[in-house]
Parts: C-alpha cells; sequence; structure tokens
C-alpha cells in the first residue's frame, strides 16, 4: 500500500536536490490537504441532506422540498429539496459572528479550530481505497485513535471560554464521555491488531482478503464488532449519548454561544467524526474496500480495483451512518450517570474480556 | 496524609446557581427554574412563575359571563374545550338551569376529545424532553386530526369559544360522528406504536423508573389532581368520583399508576397514566358517539346572564387535573369575583419536593412528567 503523498512525490519528479524536494513536499502536503478539506466540506454537506431525509422518513414528514440547485428540484421525489444544505451552509457562512462580551475570546476564536484540526488530522490516516490513503502509516490505528482525540480539548475550551454555564457542564459532560469511551473504542480496535498482527489499515484488509472478514471471525470479533459500534456513536456524540450537547437540557451544550462559521466548523467536524468513525469500522470489521460478494466465494475481477474499492468503503460506511441516524432518531437519552456506567460497568469488561478469550482462541486455532 | 486532608478542605467550593428558563427549550413555555446545582445533582429548586401572567381573574370583573368564555380559552391553550366546558358548568350551576341531554353528550365528546388531544402533547413532548424526537411528530401528528375535527365543528383549531353558557355555539355537523370514529378507529392502533417507540424503550424505562417519586401523601398534602396524583396510585377522578354532565352514564376506568416498572408515582408511572387515559377517553368517546341523542342544542342558552346574588364552586376534571372556578355574582350581568383554581400551578407545586437530589436532566424529565401549561398557572 502506497500512500497519497509518497505517489504525488514521485510524480513531481527526482528527489536529487535539497531544496525542489521540499518545495515538492510542500505542494503535496497542500494539495492532500485541500483534497481532506473538500471531502469533509462534501461529506457535511450531504449528511446534512441525507440526515434530514432520513427523520423526515423515520417521522412520517417528507423533508425538504423547495430549493432546488441549478434549476432542478427534484419534485417529490426523495431528491427533492436538494439544495437545501447548500443554502445553509451559505446562511451560515454570512451569519453574523458573535462573541460574547464576558467571553475569553482568544479561546474562543481557537477552539473550533482545534476540533477540526482533530477530525482533520485524523483524515489523513484514514484509508479511502486501497493504495488512497494520504499517508499510509505502519501505526494507522494507533494514529487515527490519537489525533482523534486531541479533539476533546477543543470541546473544553469551547466550553470554559463561552462563559456560560450551558457550556461550561456541555463541556464538562463530553469531556468524561470522549475519554471514557476512547477505552473500549480502543480495546475492541486491539482485538483485531492481536489477530491481525498489524496496526496499519493496509495489513488488517490485507488479512481479511486471505481469510475473512472480522466481523465473522469468531463471536469475539463480532462482540468487539458491537462494541466499536455503540462506542463509536458515543464518541461522536450523537443520540442516544448525546448528553454533551443535550438540546432539551443544556440548550446546545458547549456550543450554545457560537454561531455563524465557528458553529458551522463544529458541525462539519461532528460529521467528518461521524464518517471517520463509520469508515474505520467498514476498513477494520466489515473488509474495507473487498467486495461484499467475495464472502460467498465469488470473486469477480472487474468488482475490484481502487475505484471499486472506493464505491464499496463508501456503501459500508453509508449504511453506518445510516445506523447512526436511525439510533438517533428512534432512542431518547441517557443520562450521564447512566452513560458512565454502561462505559465502565458493561463495555469495557467486555471489551477486556474480549482480548482474554480471542488471544486464547488465537494459540488454539 | 492528614495536612494533605486539611488542606483539601481549604479549597473553596459553592453551589452554582443555574437559570433554567424563561427562554429554555424544556420549560413548557416561561417558567423560569433557580436550580442550585452541586456538580450534576440539584440542591434546591426555585420555580419562578409569573412571566405570563395576564389578569384572567381581574378581567372576569369587567365581562360578562358570555364573554369570559373566550378568555377560559386562553388560560390551558392546550385543552381549551375543558376549560370551556368547566366554566359553563361552573356558571350554569349558579344559574340553577337545565341543559339538553344532548349538549351535556357534545360536551362529553368535546372534553374528551380534547383531553386525548392535551395527552397527546404531553406525551410528545415529554418525549422531547427525554431526548426522543420522533414520539413528538408521530403524537402532534395525531392531534392535528383532532384539531381538524374541532375546526370542523366549530371552525378554530385551538382556542375554541364551542361550550357556551347554556349549550353549544353549534349543533355538530352532520359528517361528524362518521368523522370521529373514523379517527378513533385510526387512532386506537397509534397508541400501541408510541408504546413500542417510547414507553417501552429501555432507555426511557432507565431514564424515567424509580425517578421523582411522589408518594400518594405528599401528593394529597401539595393539593395535585389529575394524572399527577392519579399516577401516584391514588384513584381519584372526577369523572367518577363526583360525576358532572353524563359521565355517570359510562363505563370506563380511572388509571391509576402501579409502579409497574419502578415504585408507585415515579415518573414512568405519571407518563403512563396519560396514556391509559388516552385509550379510557376512546371508550368513553365510543360509547357518547352511540348514545347520543337528538334535540336542540339552543334550548337553554339564556338570552342574557344576569344572576341575582349567590356564589359557587365548581370543579371539573379537564386534562391537567381538577380545574375550579370560584364565582360570586354581584347581582349584574357581571361576576363581581372569578377565582379560578388551577391545577398545574398545585402539580407544579410539588417538584421541588420531588426534583431535588436528582441530577439536572432529572428535572427536566420530572417537569415534564408534571405536564404544566403555563397559560394556566399564571392565568
Amino acid at each position: 500500500m502506497t500512500s497519497v503523498i509518497d505517489s504525488m512525490l514521485k510524480l513531481f519528479g527526482s528527489p536529487q536536490a535539497a531544496g525542489s524536494s521540499a518545495v515538492s513536499l510542500i505542494v503535496a502536503v497542500v494539495i492532500a490537504g485541500l483534497v481532506v478539506f473538500t471531502i469533509m466540506a462534501v461529506m457535511a454537506i450531504v449528511a446534512v441532506y441525507f440526515e434530514r431525509k432520513v427523520s423526515a422518513f423515520m417521522q412520517d414528514r417528507i423533508g425538504p422540498m423547495e430549493v432546488g440547485i441549478f434549476g432542478f428540484k427534484g419534485g417529490k421525489q426523495f431528491w427533492g429539496g436538494i439544495g437545501q444544505t447548500l443554502a445553509d451552509t451559505v446562511k451560515l457562512l454570512v451569519k453574523e459572528d458573535i462573541l460574547p462580551k464576558e467571553a475569553d475570546k482568544k479561546l474562543m476564536i481557537m477552539a473550533p479550530f482545534i476540533i477540526f484540526i482533530a477530525s482533520f488530522l485524523t483524515f489523513i490516516g484514514v484509508p479511502l481505497s486501497e493504495n488512497l490513503v494520504v499517508s499510509d502509516f505502519n501505526i494507522g490505528i494507533f494514529y487515527v485513535m490519537a489525533a482523534g482525540s486531541i479533539g476533546v480539548i477543543g470541546i473544553i475550551l469551547a466550553g470554559w471560554s463561552s462563559n456560560n454555564k450551558w457550556s461550561l457542564y456541555g463541556a464538562l459532560r463530553s469531556a468524561a464521555q470522549i475519554i471514557s469511551y476512547e477505552i473500549p473504542i480502543g480495546l475492541s480496535l486491539m482485538l483485531v491488531v492481536i489477530v491481525a498482527g498489524s496496526l496499519n489499515f493496509g495489513d488488517i484488509v490485507a488479512w481479511q482478503a486471505e481469510h475473512r472478514w472480522f466481523f465473522i471471525h469468531s463471536p469475539f470479533a463480532f462482540v468487539a464488532f458491537i462494541i466499536y459500534v455503540i462506542a463509536g456513536v458515543a464518541e461522536t456524540n450523537r443520540t442516544p449519548f448525546d448528553i454533551p450537547e443535550a438540546e432539551s437540557e443544556l440548550v446546545a451544550g458547549w456550543m450554545t454561544e457560537y454561531s455563524g462559521f465557528r458553529w458551522s466548523i463544529f458541525f462539519m467536524s461532528e460529521y467528518a467524526n461521524v464518517l471517520i468513525i463509520s469508515i474505520i469500522a467498514s476498513v477494520v470489521f466489515l473488509g474495507g474496500w473487498l467486495s461484499p460478494l467475495a464472502i460467498f466465494g465469488v470473486h469477480f475481477t472487474w468488482l475490484e480495483g481502487p475505484l471499486w474499492g472506493l464505491f464499496w468503503i463508501f456503501s459500508k460506511a453509508v449504511f453506518f451512518v445510516f445506523v447512526m441516524m436511525w439510533f438517533r432518531w428512534t432512542f431518547p437519552r441517557l443520562r450521564v450517570d447512566q452513560l458512565m456506567y454502561f462505559c465502565w460497568k458493561v463495555l469495557i469488561p467486555f471489551a477486556l474480556a474480549n482480548i482474554i478469550f480471542i488471544s486464547v482462541w488465537e494459540l488454539i486455532f | 496524609m492528614a495536612e494533605q486532608l486539611k488542606d483539601f478542605s481549604l479549597l473553596h467550593s459553592d453551589e452554582m446557581v443555574l437559570n433554567m428558563g424563561p427562554q429554555h427549550p424544556s420549560t413548557h413555555g416561561v417558567l423560569r427554574l433557580k436550580i442550585h446545582t452541586d456538580g450534576e445533582i440539584v440542591s434546591r429548586i426555585e420555580p419562578i412563575i409569573g412571566y405570563l401572567h395576564r389578569c384572567f381573574e381581574k378581567h372576569c370583573e369587567y365581562l360578562t359571563y358570555e364573554q369570559i368564555v373566550p378568555f377560559t380559552d386562553r388560560t390551558d391553550y392546550l385543552a381549551a374545550m375543558n376549560m370551556n366546558d368547566a366554566f359553563a358548568i361552573a356558571v350554569e350551576k349558579l344559574l340553577g338551569i337545565e341543559i339538553p341531554e344532548r349538549v351535556q353528550y357534545i360536551r362529553v365528546i368535546m372534553a374528551e376529545l380534547q383531553r386525548i388531544a392535551s395527552h397527546l402533547v404531553a406525551v410528545g413532548t415529554f418525549g422531547l424532553d427525554v431526548g426522543g424526537i420522533t414520539p413528538f411528530t408521530w403524537t402532534i401528528r395525531d392531534r392535528e386530526r383532532i384539531l381538524d375535527l374541532f375546526e370542523y365543528v366549530c371552525g378554530a383549531r385551538l382556542l375554541y369559544n364551542y361550550i357556551w353558557v347554556g349549550g353549544v355555539s353549534h349543533d355538530l355537523p352532520e359528517q361528524f360522528i362518521r368523522r370521529t370514529l373514523e379517527f378513533l378507529d385510526y387512532f386506537e392502533p397509534q397508541i400501541d406504536e408510541y408504546n413500542q417507540i417510547l414507553t417501552y424503550n429501555k432507555i426511557f424505562i432507565e431514564r424515567t423508573a424509580d425517578v421523582g417519586t411522589l408518594t400518594p401523601e405528599v401528593a394529597v398534602n401539595y393539593g395535585c389532581t389529575g394524572p399527577v396524583l392519579r399516577g401516584s396510585g391514588v384513584k381519584w377522578d372526577l369523572r367518577k368520583t363526583e360525576p358532572y354532565a353524563v359521565y355517570d352514564k359510562f363505563d370506563f376506568d380511572i388509571a391509576v399508576g402501579d409502579g409497574r416498572m419502578g415504585t408507585v408515582g415515579d415518573t414512568w408511572d405519571r407518563y403512563f397514566v396519560r396514556i391509559v387515559e388516552m385509550k379510557e377517553s376512546v371508550k368513553i368517546l365510543r360509547q357518547a358517539l352511540a348514545q347520543i341523542p337528538g334535540g336542540d342544542v339552543h334550548a337553554a342558552v339564556p338570552k342574557k346572564v344576569r344572576i341575582k346574588e349567590g356564589s359557587v364552586y365548581s370543579r371539573y376534571e379537564s386534562a391537567r387535573g381538577e380545574v375550579g372556578f370560584y364565582i360570586i355574582a354581584g347581582g349584574k350581568d357581571k361576576p363581581m369575583r372569578v377565582k379560578m383554581r388551577s391545577p398545574a400551578f398545585c402539580n407544579l407545586s410539588v417538584l421541588s419536593e420531588i426534583a431535588e437530589g436528582w441530577m439536572i436532566s432529572d428535572v427536566i424529565a420530572i417537569l415534564g412528567s408534571l405536564d404544566i401549561v403555563l397559560g394556566e398557572i399564571d392565568r
């Protein structure tokens, strides 16, 4: 597996002179960064539209129907109102940017960018298809987890600097929640690492191509998959674990005082995190860019390759995104102590036992 | 070690006062709660009311009896038919007039439809309070159909002015009984759907069972009525215990909390009483629609209500509990004094008793289960 940066550097030519190599490195990084940013922005726009339509579907409504794009409206179809999120984006960007008088202005300005940087950095290590990863770390899983957990700093800063009691509550809840739920996520991914013997996403998928997909690898791996999905929903602060921004309790949690562009950055990062969690779930447990037909032993060579890999990985990820939305529009919200109880007394013991059992399983088989 | 502990005790710690409302998504209007918190734990709650005070009782002294009816609409705007009915019954008691049977039946039908509509809002917004958004849209969708029926009857969807002193403003339209029966056939299975998505959801039960338990003694001492009192297991429903109108002709049960998911009188019980009450209302409606007699609805409507002397206290079971009207007639066409007993006010007063010691999220859930309407509390 080669990374996008590596192949771009090769493309730009010979790295003989030190100066030109530095320039080409910067160009490669900037291009890759722009691509990642575009993916995140487009993903947020598409996800918001998808979320609206899914929620409308669940709630016996039709969702946005009026706003079109380039003269195309869609009518009473699923894609009706397709321009709605674009219009919303414009609205958010031109909205007045409010900083409360008593707020800690520097921190308040900084916080959204820290959260954004966290999901941006995470995206760098996330594979989108075979040979399509911005930077291919040999410690991919570790990197993704480490970079993802930077975001909580931004959340605490946002909550603290807003000088609002609701924000403070939201920030503290969020800190407790995200730090706790990283442990079951880490433990369930650890199981896969033990079996595959590598932290690299490419190697993990290669292992799955050779043997079988991880969620059907063993009963323990399946439990780990379930734990990962549940903890992943909690990690992205979505219902039933959305206590940090609990709309009916904390107004908007740590985002209460934010508006306009800064708020839209939070929004974008949230959906980017949802996508990251979904992509990692599909790469690690559902065979990533492998065709699902391979499970049944059917191999069509024309259904493989990087482009089809992109398609498969996104189909699996979109399925996860849909499941998360499904959760969101069906479940009520847990209370903060129940959330902690669920993490520390249910998920973590199961995840730990899982690791022991899978080690024994690996010794036997 | 002891030194360290001593230092630790010197750390300054204080309660945080959290101002919830009057602008807050889940205070159900313009209620303001001053919450003293220790971390997430609530140590003291002071409800502050009066943001929607519109001098209803004083206004009544300057209006004729007929003119007061639209004002009663605006007190409990989620159960406006009930308020019309309660006031009309009080004035009729004072007048001592006999109401035609058909009018009695129409009023019962309206009151029960309104009770369902009001409980639908209570159930839906309670779902919102604990974080479930979809139940709200479902209950509101079904409430719309009741409002459609009301619009068909009297042209208004929220504030009706339909039940007048001595009668109702119009007779029922031709197709009303058929449409109401159609609605009931549609609505009954929907209750099971609410149960599936909300009532028996594991997370929902975790959030509400054993939370904010209201013991029967406390409930009675605070004067709680309606679903809040019945949730604590007290069989008290004015429709049964002190039947007015034609309620003694119908066969229905009083829904009481039985502590099925936790203790008797917890938040889940208060919620579930409303679900059962909707089913009971459907029962009453079916009987009333089958038995409704013919006749003139305007027979007893007085041209001008003028009451000599005297006073009356009339109690009525609205969707939120006992609505009482104490009217002193001054010999003119206007009352000398009107006092309204608001059920939601008494129900709200119990909040600090049952919610202290719980978490902020629980306060929201408990408040939602009390189902207050600020228009009626402040009047």
